[in-house]
């Protein structure tokens, strides 16, 4: 099997899936290389109702559409690998893949997206699905007349406090800064809902209980006080970070991790492109992915065009 | 019905004959949700690799799913998918919510071991 492409594109969310159907569609002999489910946060989504064109669409339906289109333009998609180690320095990119199967390219986009930020705290993982949860529409009903705490002050913390009172008695939202990062109609509806309360300036510093979550700590982040608070459910929703370390040695970054790019989506690095929620921007959504992943798409091409119309030139020299 | 790529369990007479029939069985019993799909998918990639597993799922409101979801293996658990893996018809591990490619695989490596 050759293992060569024109371009290698890392991450298959609405970024990457994008590129792929860009540079397919031109041609451009492009292998997509994604660790996790097809699709990226895009399958994290319920609904999405504000992508152009289409009125209401599960994030599943939107991600499968998109990676077939990909494909019948001929893109090749490897989902579920680990990339072991690369090199993306050189005139030729090498990435490794599960520590065996090695593929080069002649450019990379790199479309990692983002993954949900952790509340840092001992015993999370423990607790995952006994009593902790990231999703309130898929486990809001096991917690029907039970206290909960949402975790966050954004707007997905707002919105979900507000529809888990369906079903909790009391939702109490923990948020480490003294005001919300979230638009003032999801303030205003958490703040006159009469079974939200709020404790601000405060972090979960950790989980606790049996087989299942009974207890957390709350530390105040002016004095530092810690506080216990007995607890059915915890919902966290506390933001996104970028998936940018393993990069972070050979692209540059900004102090929020996010990778640092030109108007052409090109990184510090010939060759090496980025796209999606992993970029220093303001706003992201599937649009901005999607627009994200077209221009680094026909920037990449034009970057192996140009290696390859040299490579001609050289050829006819020699 | 689940749409997935899975043998879809309908019953709990297709999910006891599916024990009887098959020393290492998984099931995902979940929804059409984010933390349920990533979790489908990793089995059909899975089911091509782990040929000694049977791999299922089952749809978490049918009333049928009760033989999960009213296992003693799963009351302390406040999230979807419930992850079931049976040997020889009994439950040896269980598990709450999203799983990644690396706890499914190291329960699969650890329960089912293969002997060829
Ligand atoms: C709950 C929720 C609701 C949202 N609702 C909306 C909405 O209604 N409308 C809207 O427009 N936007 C919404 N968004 C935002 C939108 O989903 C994202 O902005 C967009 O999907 C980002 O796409 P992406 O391709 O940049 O990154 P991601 O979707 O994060 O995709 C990155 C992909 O790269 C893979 N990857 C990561 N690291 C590696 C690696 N080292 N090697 C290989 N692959 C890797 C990941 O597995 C993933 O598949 C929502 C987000 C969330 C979480």
């Amino acid at each position: 099997m050759n293992n060569h492409f024109d371009v290698i594109v890392i991450g298959a969310g609405a970024a990457g899936l994008t590129a792929g159907i860009y540079l397919s569609r031109a041609k451009v002999n492009t292998l997509i290389l994604n660790e996790g489910t097809v699709g990226g946060q895009m399958v994290l989504t319920h609904q999405i109702a504000n992508y152009p064109g289409i009125e209401n669409i599960s994030g599943y339906e939107l991600a499968s559409n998109m990676k077939a289109q990909a494909q019948k333009f001929g893109c090749t998609i490897k989902s579920n690998v680990k990339i072991t180690s690369f090199d993306l320095k050189g005139e030729t990119k090498k990435i490794i893949v599960n520590n065996k199967d090695e593929y080069t390219s002649h450019a990379v986009i790199i479309a990692t997206g983002g993954r949900p930020r952790s509340a840092g705290a001992s015993g999370e993982e423990e607790f995952k699905g006994k009593g902790i949860s990231y999703c309130a529409t898929c486990d809001g009903d096991f917690f029907q007349d039970k206290e909960i705490v949402v975790l966050g002050g954004g707007n997905s913390a707002l919105e979900e406090a507000v529809s888990l009172t369906k079903y909790a008695s009391k939702v109490t939202i923990v948020h480490q800064f003294d005001n919300f990062q979230a638009f003032e109609h999801y303030v205003s509806e958490a703040k006159k809902n009469p079974k939200i309360s709020f404790i601000m300036e405060s972090k979960i510093i950790e989980f606790s209980g049996d087989e299942k979550l009974r207890k957390i700590k709350i530390q105040n982040q002016k004095d530092f006080n810690i506080s216990e608070m007995n607890i059915d459910g915890v919902f966290i929703f506390i933001g996104y970070v970028p998936n940018s370390e393993m990069f972070q040695e050979i692209i540059d970054l900004n102090e929020n991790k996010e990778i640092i790019v030109d108007k052409n989506m090109h990184t510090n690095l010939p060759g090496v492109f980025a796209a999606g929620d992993n970029v220093a921007k303001r706003y992201r959504q599937v649009t901005t992915a999607v627009a994200d992943g077209t221009i680094a798409a026909l920037s990449a091409a034009e970057f192996v065009n140009n290696i390859i119309k040299n490579v001609h030139i050289e050829d006819t020299i020699e | 019905m689940l749409r997935t790529n899975l043998t879809h369990i309908l019953s709990e007479k297709e999910h006891s004959e599916l024990l009887k029939n098959n020393e290492n069985v998984m099931v995902c019993c979940g929804r059409m949700g984010p933390m349920c799909i990533p979790v489908y998918a990793e089995m059909e990639e899975l089911e091509n690799e782990y040929k000694h597993v049977k791999f299922a799922d089952m749809e978490f409101d049918l009333p049928d799913a009760k033989v999960i979801r009213e296992l003693p293996e799963c009351k302390s658990f406040f999230g979807i998918p419930f992850v079931i893996y049976y040997k020889n018809g009994k439950v040896v591990k269980a598990t709450s919510s999203i799983q990644s490619r690396e706890q499914i695989t190291n329960n699969l490596d650890t329960y089912f071991n293969h002997h060829e």
